[in-house]
């Protein structure tokens, strides 16, 4: 089990005051900026790009490539927006990254800024994080100080300034555009791409949006090179990734592992199995919106490709857990209400949809289910997925539609049970 | 009505974040300020925050409707907000909803008569591997059980089985003259 962990990005989480910039500079904090800074931004980007370093938000785009994407001839000033609004449903890590080791994520701001040429870089931190988001602004606050921001960064001539700003409760801003768009103030509708942000983003203009645990590698990955990280992890996936663990396992947690650490690792041997010793029932992967896994599955290496490969996905890398206790009809309750509270109401298919599945789910949930319920759902999964400007109508319905399929059995009986008690 | 000095200087700082033309991105801090100050985003504030960025008032409204955090009548003092996503759940957050609920003498989505508590059901906070956890105000609650809920319950002051409202809420003053 050992050699799967890794510490890169969680190297600081134990270490008590690593937060503040003199214990962050004992732990090496912002040597990987001053290497970068003797670097061509070019060489930076390149370096990244070979490193395989992909997006851990959940769509495991590769970082270096979207870099590339922005356009080097503009006149527009360009923006990078980090993504710390957490709020995939089993996802717990970027908060951690905030509130124990704030510095890291700055240093990979400063030199992701400085490779692509941004002069403005903006957090977006979900509402909720009251916490992380004081941690942050006072990191911003001692590094600014300390010269890792502001004018004439350590004597380059480089500048940038980094701003927090708050989320205000809603799930879509997660997703890049809809962020986007919540920045600039307004309801959080996702925009349709393209064009990408890469050339059309915040104030219409060139935006880079990775998300607060993709860019906490770059200054190992400047530091120590790409061919170390690429090692690390899988031939398409470098490095590691944050594994958050919840539900019934008997040591919930935030575990860094290499990418590729099978599933049953991770939950027999590093969260120590299920809890009271029970039998697993099932597990949510990676993020509420990744289909479910039945036990006979978790041999599966989670990387981003191997979970593609069993119809499944690594998402934002947050496993839910659970035991054969539970009940999967309601599982799928809360799964719905989830979906039907954070449609955005843009797109009618996902509107009506979410809304139809969750009240169909409930039915279900209170014994009042109808035989033919199931079909139904199915049927609404089809009618929503790919009918939508953004991921979010298919993320609820890929869950839903699995849930189903591979637990069909347990929801008849409950919609039997239903009709026997009415009859 | 106008917005604290101390106010004021926040949001001046906030708008320096961004173009001088783009004076709408600084809505949504500006929206949290003002709820912060006023309690509640009512159609005066929406004015008020409309003239201060000098933006159409739909604009200000839509973005109002539209967020989780933001709160068109005031909230309690003491606002619960209980997580009852699925790792939560999975480990027993309804039915400390039940209890709290229960306990406080409101359901899911209400404030008691007297302003003190609210009690809200909230999506994924953030902290699955705590589960459950909850917010009251800006604060994290994790690993909760009954007993914790009962020990910080008492230390707001509810005393008996059923929280019984001090008096009614006075914040809401009639506008027809007497």
């Amino acid at each position: 089990m050992t050699e799967e962990v890794v510490k890169i990005t969680s190297r600081n989480f134990d270490v008590p005051q690593a937060h503040r910039l003199s214990v962050a500079l004992e732990r090496g904090a912002y040597q990987g900026l001053r290497k970068a800074l003797t670097m061509k931004p070019d060489d930076i980007v390149a370096e990244v790009r070979k490193s395989k370093l992909r997006g851990h938000g959940g769509a495991g785009f590769p970082a270096g490539v979207k870099w590339g994407f922005v356009p080097k001839d503009t006149d527009k000033p360009k923006y990078l927006c980090v993504n710390a609004d957490e709020s995939e449903p089993g996802t717990c890590k970027d908060r951690l990254i905030l509130q124990k080791d704030p510095h890291l994520l700055v240093e990979g701001i400063v030199i992701t800024c400085f490779a692509i040429g941004i002069h403005t870089a903006y957090v977006y931190i979900r509402g909720e994080y009251h916490y992380p988001t004081r941690i942050f602004n006072d990191a911003i606050h001692e590094a600014r100080e300390a010269g890792f921001l502001g004018k004439n960064i350590l004597g380059s001539g480089f500048d940038l300034e980094v701003y927090t700003h708050p989320g205000a409760g809603m799930y879509i801003c997660g997703e890049e555009t809809g962020l986007i768009e919540s920045l600039e103030g307004k309801k959080g509708w996702p925009r349709i791409k393209p064009p990408f942000p890469a050339v059309i983003g915040v104030f219409n203009c060139p935006t880079v949006v990775n998300n607060v645990e993709t860019l906490s590698y770059v200054p190992s990955i400047i530091k120590n090179g790409a061919d170390w990280f690429l090692k690390l992890g899988t031939p398409t996936s470098g490095g590691t990734a944050l594994f958050s663990v919840s539900g019934h396992v008997k040591k919930p947690g935030v575990y860094e592992l290499r990418t590729g650490t099978p599933l049953r690792t991770i939950i027999y041997d590093v969260a120590g199995g299920i809890r009271d010793d029970k039998k697993l029932k099932a597990v949510i992967p990676g993020g509420s919106s990744a289909p479910i896994l039945t036990p006979d599955e978790i041999d599966v290496a989670m990387d981003f490709d191997s979970m593609m490969e069993i119809k499944s996905m690594l998402g934002s890398a947050g496993i839910i857990v659970i035991d054969e206790d539970a009940s999967m009809v309601d599982v799928l309750f809360w799964l719905t209400r989830f979906y039907r509270h954070e449609s955005c109401g843009q797109c009618t298919p996902c509107r009506e949809g979410t809304e139809w599945l969750f009240k169909v789910a409930s039915r279900i949930q209170v014994g009042r289910g109808r035989p033919g319920d199931l079909d139904l759902m199915l049927n609404l999964c089809d009618r929503i997925e790919a009918r939508t400007i953004c991921p979010l109508g298919a993320a609820a319905a890929m869950p839903t539609r699995a849930m189903i399929k591979k637990f069909r059995a347990e929801f008849e009986e409950a919609i039997q049970k239903a009709a026997a008690t009415a009859a | 009505m106008q917005f604290s000095a101390e106010t004021t200087e926040k949001i001046k700082q906030i708008r320096a974040h961004f173009p001088e033309d783009r004076r709408q991105a600084a809505l949504i801090p500006v929206l949290h300020f003002a709820q912060k100050e006023f309690k509640a985003l009512t159609p005066e504030v929406e004015e008020l925050v409309a003239q201060t960025l000098n933006l159409p008032i739909v604009r200000v409204r839509e973005v109002v409707s539209f967020y989780a955090m933001f709160h068109q009548k005031p909230i309690g003092t003491y606002h619960f907000q209980v997580c009852w996503n699925i790792a939560c759940s999975l480990l027993g957050a309804e039915d400390l909803m039940e209890y709290l609920s229960r306990r406080l003498g409101i359901e899911a989505g209400e404030v008691t008569a007297d302003g003190k508590f609210s009690l809200w059901g909230m999506e994924c906070l953030g902290a699955c591997s705590e589960a459950p956890v909850m917010l009251l105000n800006e604060e994290l609650y994790q690993n909760l059980t009954e007993e914790k809920l009962d020990r910080m319950l008492k230390e707001l002051g509810v005393k008996s089985d059923v929280y019984v409202p001090e008096a009614r809420r006075t914040e809401f003053k009639s506008t027809e003259a007497p």
